[in-house]
């Protein structure tokens, strides 16, 4: 049987915290370096910016899949930050379990709008 | 759990998470603002984010929905005239910029350990808040039409 103990113990996978500390850290990075692209395509589209432009952005598939990464890692980086707050701030677990219920519910609503938006495009 | 585990476990002293009225009589250093704003700024995003997919669908979807989205910021919206949404808009630009760059200190912290001093932890919270309210003002002038 493997050691997990000592040196050896297991730290991720059984809600340590790591988890949710580093993808709340991966997600971050990965949503600035999208929100750099979007700039980036922004700042050099030549003339005014109208519905054509604009949406021409998101248009190619792969810029669609990649938005579709970003969302899924906006909900999971605010669902961490919003846990974190409601574990902070609010201490009857009662209660906390009603927020973090409408934390996800809020969200995932949000998230399933966003991709239908992008989807049908 | 037997009895008398559970009356040593009484007479230790809690440690708990910081509360709402800890908040009050604690002392506010800039590196303290700079963090309490960022929890504000993800709040106010996470509320507002229905706002910002409507905002997404609108301008993206069609012509005619891109006009309607232009228009609640030109002409108003739901009843509320258009420099309220402004206002709204310029709400999320403030605290999309102090996620956004107080964000990448906690990034720079996390992978620069020489960085975790006091001294830098002032000074790129100063740093932080100048970038941040400097970038506010020249976006939300732009956002109104002063230039």
């Amino acid at each position: 049987m493997s050691v997990n103990f000592g040196p050896h113990r297991l730290v991720v996978g059984a809600h340590y915290g790591m988890r949710d500390w580093l993808s709340q850290r991966v997600t971050a990075v990965l949503m600035a370096l999208f929100t750099v692209l979007v700039l980036a395509e922004l700042i050099f589209t030549k003339g005014p910016i109208g519905y054509t432009q604009w949406a021409g952005i998101f248009s190619p598939q792969w810029m669609k899949a990649l938005t579709f990464t970003v969302i899924l890692s906006l909900l999971y980086h605010v669902w961490v930050g919003m846990r974190n707050i409601f574990q902070d701030y609010v201490h009857p677990y009662g209660v906390r379990f009603v927020l973090d219920v409408f934390a996800i519910v809020w969200l995932v609503s949000c998230a399933g709008w966003g991709i239908q938006v992008l989807w049908r495009l | 759990m037997s009895e008398s585990a559970t009356s040593t476990a009484k007479k230790r002293p809690e440690f708990y998470n910081i509360g709402g009225s800890d908040l009050i009589s604690y002392r506010w250093p800039l590196a303290s603002i700079v963090s309490g704003m960022h929890r504000v700024s993800g709040a106010i995003m996470f509320f507002l984010m229905p706002f910002v997919i409507w905002m997404f669908d609108n301008s993206i979807s069609s012509e005619i929905s891109f006009d309607k989205f232009t228009s609640a910021f030109n002409v108003g919206m739901l009843g509320l005239p258009g420099f309220i949404w402004k206002l709204v808009a310029l709400g999320l630009i403030w605290a999309y910029l102090h996620h956004f760059i107080a964000g990448i200190r906690h990034l720079w912290m996390d992978t620069h350990h020489e960085a975790t001093t006091k001294e830098f932890g002032k000074s790129s919270a100063a740093f932080v808040m100048a970038v941040t309210l400097g970038l506010t003002v020249i976006l939300g002038a732009k956002l109104f039409g002063l230039y």
